[in-house]
């Protein structure tokens, strides 16, 4: 099918976007641009160093008196004014918004500083000082599921919180007779659609009414509200929630800023003043939401020919340090497709839900779709390759059939519409799928590495809002009571001068949602669209909304024009039968177009639509017995496909099911290892299209984000839970230089469920592309097993193999500390012009140690054996600024002493001892002695054992090299060494 | 410029979409901080305050400068233009800004304003630029939307027009 504009409508035509005049000039209000009271506070979060530690205290006095700070608040704070977020499965676990009495991974809120600016809350901030014991962090779903692995939630007894398995059909049987089992084993990995804004919250407190009042860039699901009112123990009706006009991209993130709206309205009642805070990029990255990464094993029974008569799914979800609302929602968002876009009658699924020492996940574009689709597509060219088909072939043999629609799969989703056989068809015709063979076979045999991937998807949108429940057993349900549907609400009003304005509660994150609506409207009233205007943005005081109000699930289009379709009838309705007395004809007689209500049996016979509308305003008792008023009409509507699970655990997830072939030629460079996209093709089938040019921009942004997931994306994790993807500079995002344009392709087939056949299209080449991509590297290089993001040095592990081994053993540096710490050893000595008794009392003397300590900013003397002091250092590209705290013991004086400490800075931590003994050398002067022994975590142990070890060399020798200087002069032998490396790596101030 | 200090309040004089302004901020207040929140103008946004995202992006004397790793102090005495400065009258958009309407070369806009003065520099330099002259300059830009092609299309599409008016003015 190709698409045909209708000239009579302005639904289907690519209309220039009402959002754009003021995103363009600068005029557009993001969160951050909007005038807050005057007195507003603004709030800056201490954050935790470590992947998992012992709170064993919080000292904020420091951090009170300076300059001004209003209020500091603590998990202590949080915990009296609220209580724990509603977690989403039955386990004996809280899920608070900031560290209580640990922190589980990097970036989790330890305290909140609110001062007059957010410059002066940053200069408190640092003075927050907290103390911890680092404890051993996990950070691999499977390794959590150890028995002797680290705890997160003692409550839990372990790292699992939620395991459940499903059977449909008989997957034993078809296994047990099936010619062949064919599996798979992924790792996929975790990433994030980073919007370029960040998060915002404005909160306040009335307490006269016990009420708050929150301004946030959220995009809903608005059943969030419901956690967030609870936690903040106010009925619903007190706790008012609105968004900004404008938000700045979301792709799901945006939900996950609501533990920080509950943060802040505790902040905002604490400090008696309106608070607000404006996430940074590095909080972001570290801490505001990520996608889960998953472990999964998938094995079919196939027949010989390449049909699949059963999957077997075992599924390891990682939600992360906590299972926040709505997960495990990503691990069940799929469950009624697991089976994609094939007709596989049986099925198992094991599904376990761990938790590490990572950032809590949440929604993230293709939510879940990304999860199963690459192990679902890897797994069908494994089928082909070890059968000696051609993948095309095994997709196509397996796909559900065009005359089966509404099609029922085996966990029970309905498959509302498509002609999948037909699509692909045309997709491998239109797009050139013979012509890149051709270039394959040409670049193959000029020995170059080209590869070419397929991928089929089904792409669901709207959410059943009781999917999640699957998690739970029947009988847990049943106990609960049923969760179904999915609200969706327009409302339509008629002003005095009869302009039409529409409310919708859809809160886009630049989709044009106000532009999309104006056409359908305009459409039904017959007005042009620029008359007709359109809020978007939410203000749960005034307007219509229910739990599935809010930007996600691609529901947009479907649900919430479809919703506006809806009102726009009923206004329609009403309005022909007021124009029907105004014309004097039968009402089945008019018509309304140009701005005008007419009969159709005498176009002449007309009158504005303005006269038409205004009426109930101004002129109620002339309306019609029938017409009650025309003045507003809001439309609540859900889908009856949406039922709740069945007692079976069957579960039609998502209403609407998009259809999406792509393939992709792709060829990697032998001496960079790049991959170069040679040309991408994409078919979409999202049912009817509203506006074909964001329908186009909905599909290239996605692929460009999953372009970037199949690439370059990764959240990185050290062993010990330490945050290494933590900037822009680490975590790389695709930029023009990377993204080619996809060649877009198009085949309608409406969803018969919705009010305009349209179905959501954003989401779906987050699941397909990723997996395309791979299959597509995988062809080129032969490769068996692919691992995401497919980075230059990935794919050159791969060609190359393992890297051969030197004759000589180099020394080994990289040991691994208890806890997954950087482990670092050394010694040295040095000799000064002083005796041993000076020198004593130098190293013990704030003073000197101020003035020889490398990088210090100042030593404080806590006890004559305690110290604290305040230092810069570098490390390779890696410098920052760290709290140390020393202390002294086994003390000999003159002869020896123990130096114990820790460090805490933004780039990371460290512990460690040495023993320094003095031995006199006769003639005034002294040797030096010392070992030490050292733990390195966080971002600085990145940089890698060896210039780990050199810096720490450097820098002990600074330190003993400004001694002897101190002393009088001196040699340090090995000092000429240091001096280079130094100049090489940068150490000290 | 003067030396700064922490505690100090200076007082800069700029010229900022052609008016010449005077604003009092810290020593340490960055550029974007002063233009959005001291002098009201939040069409320049923040989306790293590590220079790599381009959205603060701004001109500074002709030049994009990225106003996150700028210092308000250093704006004394420079040439300042930022989004709010491409409109040639209130509800008319200039020929890249009518560009990027016109090929749907935004969606949310948040990176949009850095996109433009970047853009707007380049084309004012070097109205001749190639299309890889242009990606090159775009690949300073970190846009999560829209996959750029659209971008690079408005930009092209922009230079076109500007060529045209200009032959037309000569």
């Amino acid at each position: 099918m190709t698409i045909n504009p209708s000239a009579d409508r302005w639904i289907g035509r690519s209309v220039p976007r009402v959002e754009d005049p003021a995103l363009l000039t600068g005029r557009a209000r993001f969160v951050d641009d909007i005038a807050t009271s005057v007195g507003t506070l603004e709030a800056v979060i201490v954050r935790s160093p470590h992947g998992h530690a012992t709170i064993c205290s919080i000292d904020v006095s420091q951090a009170l008196k300076s300059e001004g700070v209003a209020a500091v608040v603590t998990g202590e704070d949080v915990k009296r004014f609220t209580r724990s977020m509603t977690v989403g499965v039955k386990a004996d676990v809280e899920c608070w918004p900031i560290a209580t009495d640990r922190v589980r991974y990097v970036g989790e809120p330890v305290a909140i500083v609110i001062a007059a600016d957010r410059y002066l809350a940053e200069d408190a901030a640092d003075k927050v000082a907290v103390d911890y014991e680092v404890l051993p962090a996990v950070v691999e779903p499977v390794a959590a599921l150890q028995s002797d692995a680290p705890v997160l939630h003692p409550s839990l007894g372990s790292n699992l919180i939620n395991e459940r398995r499903f059977s449909y059909g008989d997957p034993d049987g078809a296994f047990a007779s099936a010619a062949h089992r064919i599996s798979i084993d992924v790792a996929y990995p975790r990433n994030s659609c980073t919007p370029i804004e960040t998060y915002g919250v404005v909160a306040s407190y009335e307490p006269g009414e016990d009420a708050y009042d929150i301004l946030a860039n959220f995009q809903g699901p608005f059943s969030i509200h419901a956690v967030v009112a609870r936690a903040l123990k106010v009925p619903g009706n007190r706790m008012r929630l609105r968004t900004p006009p404008s938000s700045g991209g979301s792709y799901g993130i945006k939900q996950g800023v609501f533990p920080y709206m509950i943060l802040m309205s505790v902040a905002a009642r604490i400090a008696g003043r309106p608070v607000k805070w404006i996430e940074d990029r590095l909080e972001h990255l570290a801490a505001s939401v990520s996608a889960t990464n998953r472990v999964t094993r998938l094995e079919a029974a196939v027949e010989l020919d390449g049909r699949i008569r059963a999957l077997d799914w075992d599924q390891i979800e990682d939600c992360g340090a906590h299972l926040r609302a709505p997960e495990p929602a990503t691990l069940y968002r799929m469950h009624g497709n697991m089976t994609g876009a094939y007709a596989i009658d049986n099925l198992s699924i094991r599904n376990r839900v761990v938790l590490t020492n990572k950032t809590p996940t949440g929604l993230n574009r293709g939510f879940g779709g990304p999860q199963i689709y690459f192990p679902l597509e890897r797994l069908m060219q494994r089928i082909a390759r070890q059968l000696g088909l051609d993948p095309l072939e095994v997709i196509r043999r397996n796909l559900v059939p065009a005359a089966s629609f509404p099609y029922r799969t085996a966990s029970g989703a309905l498959l509302d519409s498509g002609d999948y056989q037909s699509a692909l068809d045309r997709a491998v015709l239109e797009g050139g799928l013979d012509e890149l063979k051709r270039r394959r076979d040409e670049a193959r045999a000029e020995g170059r590495l080209y590869g070419i991937g397929l991928a089929a998807v089904v792409e669901p949108s709207v959410s059943n809002m009781g999917y999640i429940t699957t998690v739970l057993t029947p009988e847990q349900r049943e106990k609960a009571g049923p969760k179904n549907g999915a609200q969706a609400t327009a409302t339509i009003s008629i002003d005095p001068l009869g302009a039409v304005s529409v409310k919708v509660a859809s809160v886009p994150q630049g989709q044009g949602h106000r532009t999309v609506l104006s056409q359908v409207v305009a459409d039904t009233l017959g007005l042009d669209p620029t008359a007709i205007t359109v809020v978007a943005d939410v203000d749960t005081g005034r307007d219509a909304w229910s739990i599935a109000s809010g930007n996600y699930s691609s529901r947009f289009a479907p649900a919430v024009a479809g919703a506006a379709k809806l009102a726009a009838d009923r206004l329609r309705a009403k309005l022909g039968e007021v124009a029907a007395g105004q014309l004097n004809v039968q009402s089945d007689d008019v018509d309304f177009g140009q701005g005008r209500a007419f009969a159709r049996s005498n176009p002449d016979n007309s009158v504005s639509f303005a006269r038409v509308a205004a009426a109930a305003h101004w002129a109620p008792g002339t309306l019609p017995d029938s017409v009650d008023q025309t003045i507003r009409e809001t439309v609540f509507w859900t889908p009856e496909q949406l039922q709740a699970p069945s007692a079976a655990d069957e579960v039609n997830s998502s209403l609407c099911h998009g259809f999406i072939f792509d393939f992709c030629g792709v060829e990697i460079d032998r001496d960079t290892s790049e991959v170069r996209i040679d040309r991408y093709v994409t078919m979409h089938d999202c049912g009817t299209i509203l506006h074909p040019a964001m329908v186009d921009g909905q599909v290239r942004g996605g692929f460009a984000q999953a372009l970037g997931a199949a690439l370059l994306e990764e959240f990185v994790y050290g062993a010990d839970g330490s945050f290494l993807s933590g900037t822009l500079a680490d975590y790389l995002i695709p930029t023009v230089m990377e993204v080619p344009d996809p060649i877009i392709l198009h085949y309608e087939s409406p969803s018969p469920f919705t009010p305009l056949g349209a179905k959501g299209v954003g989401e779906g080449n987050c699941m397909s592309t990723p997996a395309c991509i791979a299959n597509a590297v995988a062809d080129a290089i032969g490769a068996n097993d692919i691992v995401l993001p497919l980075s230059s040095s990935r794919i050159a592990g791969l060609l190359a193999g393992d890297e051969p081994q030197p004759k000589v053993k180099p020394k080994q540096v990289e040991d691994t500390a208890p806890g997954g710490q950087r482990k670092l050893t050394g010694g040295g000595s040095a000799e000064v012009a002083a005796s041993r008794k000076e020198v004593w009392r130098m190293l013990l003397d704030p003073a000197t140690l101020e003035a020889i300590i490398p990088g210090s900013h100042g030593v404080e003397k806590v006890s004559e054996t305690h110290f604290t002091a305040d230092v810069t250092l570098g490390v390779g590209p890696v410098k920052g600024r760290y709290k140390a705290d020393i202390q002294l013991s086994d003390l000999d004086e003159p002869n020896a002493v123990t130096l114990s400490g820790k460090t805490v800075g933004a780039l990371g931590s460290g512990e460690g001892s040495g023993r320094v003994t003095l031995e006199d050398l006769g003639g005034g002067r002294t040797r030096i002695s010392y070992s030490y022994e050292a733990g390195i975590g966080g971002k600085v142990a990145s940089v890698g054992g060896r210039l780990l070890d050199g810096a720490a060399r450097v820098v002990i020798g600074q330190f003993f090299k400004a001694l002897a200087n101190h002393a009088g002069g001196g040699k340090v032998p090995g000092a000429g060494v240091f001096a280079r490396l130094k100049a090489l790596i940068g150490g000290g101030r | 410029m003067p030396k700064l200090s922490r505690e100090g309040r200076y007082a800069i004089g700029f010229r900022l979409n052609g008016q010449e302004v005077t604003a009092h901020a810290p020593g340490r207040m960055l550029l974007t901080d002063l233009l959005r929140h001291v002098l009201g103008e939040t069409g320049t946004h923040v989306g790293c305050e590590h220079g790599v995202c381009g959205a603060c992006t701004v001109q500074v004397d002709g030049e994009p400068v990225r106003a996150c790793l700028m210092l308000a102090a250093q704006a004394e005495g420079a040439d300042i233009r930022t989004v709010e400065g491409l409109e040639p009258a209130a509800g008319e958009l200039s020929p890249l800004q009518a560009a990027f309407r016109e090929h749907f070369a935004l969606q949310c806009g948040f990176c949009t304003a850095g996109i433009l003065m970047s853009l707007d520099a380049l084309l004012a330099r070097i109205p001749d630029a190639s299309e890889d002259a242009i990606r090159e300059h775009l690949s300073g830009h970190l846009c999560r939307c829209t996959g750029y092609a659209p971008i690079v299309k408005a930009a092209l599409a922009a230079q076109a027009q500007l060529k045209e008016e200009e032959a037309a003015n000569a």
